[in-house]
């Protein structure tokens, strides 16, 4: 079950979407979500759906993965959909006990939950397809000028891809701890709530102690290879925009642009 | 002597679904014998540490089936717990398993998941911490307090004092000096020989294996590529490098001797082989 979080996972990869600087794939996924939430009808959700299949397609990544993403925000999902469904005022079509269900409501959940899954899913598109540190290397440079008014980004940039390089680590390490416990009869699937947590000490114990024991460790080797934070540190591999970065950013300005304009006419 | 433990036809395929996905064992059929000690040999990857998570039910098999005893462990999937105290496995490492505040809880977890009562989890921590090589004074420190190879003996007295009827050890000796080695080795045969329970020891040490084992089972890419007696497995030598492992130390001298001109058998395998090699070449007694 552990194994469903792909969060912050990279697919290695030689598609047209590995390829991207990630500068420029995180600014389309920033104006992608812009995009979204512009969208407002059949039409211009028609057009994101289509650019996120186009995304899909283009990176190779087997949309089964992108899916099983979604597992664990379904309750998240789930709870939305309700929440919307139940509490729309509007057009009553269908009433039982105090619940009343409109026809607002209807189409607002649906398109709550298309929103929900859509940035999800679009946004893991990036994490598939750019490996953690070109992701923090883009974003880096991208929030460069904030330097100027003393903005650390250089040291959040390298917490961020600190934490995105452990997260498949801890996972992995969450999943050893648990099969070991497992070994010695530990029961995380039945018995009360309170029982439950508590058969959660085995686990993040010998959790903690190792995550604080890498974090030490990391900070003894930087500091081995003389880590002294951004200032005057160069790059081996210097970002570089390429003629594709130009056309695939501008290409999407158009599709931009439709969709403000549709919704300006409220479609 | 009866199998405890029939492996068939097992797959167990990682990633499906991910362009990972690939078979870290692979139509694996192998039995394990009541009361014999078993060594599994294999190059880094072939699938060792998989293979024996499958014979206590952590890992589920994509195809292929595990029985214990006559049955299938996973006819009932509710009941796999009871499976995992019936087979104990000591994991890769299992110093980073502890978690409890003294040395007695972290061993007592198991046996108070077994619902025993107060009393017989006493005995069974006390012998647990005996067959492991640990003093009773240990008993009420934090084990985050111990050595790392202290540590390491908690883990598996922890497993032991499940009473388990097989005992599976992945790589128990891993990262320790050379006494500490020979100690832990001495202490699982020990164990094997006055509880007569089944042990299978995973082992990247041809001279560990050859000391200890009864019968040898060699992995490799997915697969099981031989097994038989230390003395059947180390006398093809030549297979063995091909995939990636060695023979003993004390076998290479007596290949190095025959290479040499001397007229000696090179399926020796311990020191004892050797020398009693030698000295029947001397024209005297072992
Ligand atoms: N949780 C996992 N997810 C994906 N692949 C895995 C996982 N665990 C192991 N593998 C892969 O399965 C193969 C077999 O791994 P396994 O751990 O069984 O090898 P091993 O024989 O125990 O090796 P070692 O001697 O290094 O312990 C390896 O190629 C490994 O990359
Ligand atoms: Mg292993």
């Amino acid at each position: 079950m552990l194994k469903d979080i792909t969060l912050g996972q990279y697919f290695p990869g030689n598609s047209l979407a590995h390829k991207l600087d990630p500068r420029t794939k995180i600014l389309l996924t920033v104006l992608y979500i812009v995009t979204l939430f512009c969208a407002r009808s059949f039409v211009s959700y028609g057009i994101v759906v289509l650019l996120l299949a186009t995304g899909v397609k283009v990176s190779g990544v087997a949309p089964k993965a992108l899916v099983r993403g979604l597992k664990p925000i379904l309750f998240i999902i789930c709870f939305t959909a309700a929440l919307n469904l139940l509490y729309t005022p509007g057009e009553v079509l269908a009433s039982f006990w105090i619940f009343k269900i409109t026809k607002e409501g209807i189409f607002t959940a649906f398109f709550m939950v298309l929103r929900i899954t859509m940035l999800i899913m679009g946004t893991f598109l990036l994490t598939y397809t750019t490996s953690p540190i070109a992701l923090t290397d883009g974003l880096e440079t991208l929030l460069g000028p904030l330097k100027k008014v003393k903005v650390p980004v250089h040291e959040l940039a390298m917490i961020m891809s600190i934490a995105l390089r452990f997260i498949p680590t801890l996972i992995e390490e969450t999943d050893k701890i648990m099969s070991a416990q497992k070994a010695r009869g530990a029961d995380f699937e039945s018995g009360s709530l309170m029982q439950r947590a508590k058969a959660l000490v085995p686990i993040l114990v010998p959790l903690f102690i190792s995550a604080f024991r890498r974090a030490d460790e990391l900070a003894i080797a930087m500091e081995c290879r003389c880590y002294h934070g951004g200032a005057g540190r160069t790059k081996l591999h210097v970002l570089r925009y390429q003629t594709r970065d130009y056309l695939v950013l501008a290409a999407y300005g158009i599709v931009l642009a439709a969709v403000l304009t549709l919704a300006h006419f409220g479609l | 002597m009866k199998p405890i433990i029939r492996v068939e036809n097992l797959t167990h395929t990682y990633g499906v679904n991910t362009p990972f996905c690939r078979s870290a064992v692979d139509h694996v059929n192998m039995e394990i014998m009541e009361g014999e000690f078993l060594g599994i040999i294999g190059h880094t990857g072939s699938g060792k540490s998989t293979l024996i998570q499958h014979l206590n039910g952590l890992l589920k098999p994509t195809s292929g089936r595990i029985l214990l005893g006559e049955e299938d462990i996973w006819a009932d999937p509710k009941k796999i717990r009871s499976v995992r105290f019936r087979v104990g496995l000591v994991f890769q490492y299992p110093e980073y398993q502890l978690f409890e505040e003294t040395v007695y809880k972290d061993v007592a977890f198991g046996p108070k998941n077994m619902g025993l009562d107060e009393k017989e989890i006493d005995r069974r921590v006390r012998s647990a911490l005996a067959f492991s090589g640990l003093g009773e004074e240990l008993l009420d420190k934090s084990p985050f307090d111990l050595s790392g190879g202290q540590k390491r003996r908690v883990a598996i007295a922890g497993v032991i004092a499940m009473e388990p009827e097989v005992l599976i050890l992945d790589e128990p000796s891993a990262g320790l000096d050379p006494a500490g080695r020979r100690s832990m080795l001495e202490n699982i045969r020990n164990y094997h020989k006055e509880k007569g329970t089944t042990v299978v020891m995973v082992s990247h040490s041809m001279d560990e294996v050859a000391e200890n084992v009864d019968r040898i089972a060699v992995l490799a890419n997915a697969g099981v590529v031989m097994s038989g007696t230390p003395h059947q497995v180390f006398s093809r030598a030549q297979e063995l490098l091909d995939v990636g492992l060695n023979v003993p130390q004390v076998t290479q001298v007596a290949m190095e001797l025959k290479r040499q001109g001397l007229a000696i058998d090179p399926a020796v395998y311990t020191v004892a082989d050797l020398r009693a090699a030698l000295c029947k070449l001397r024209g005297g007694k072992a």
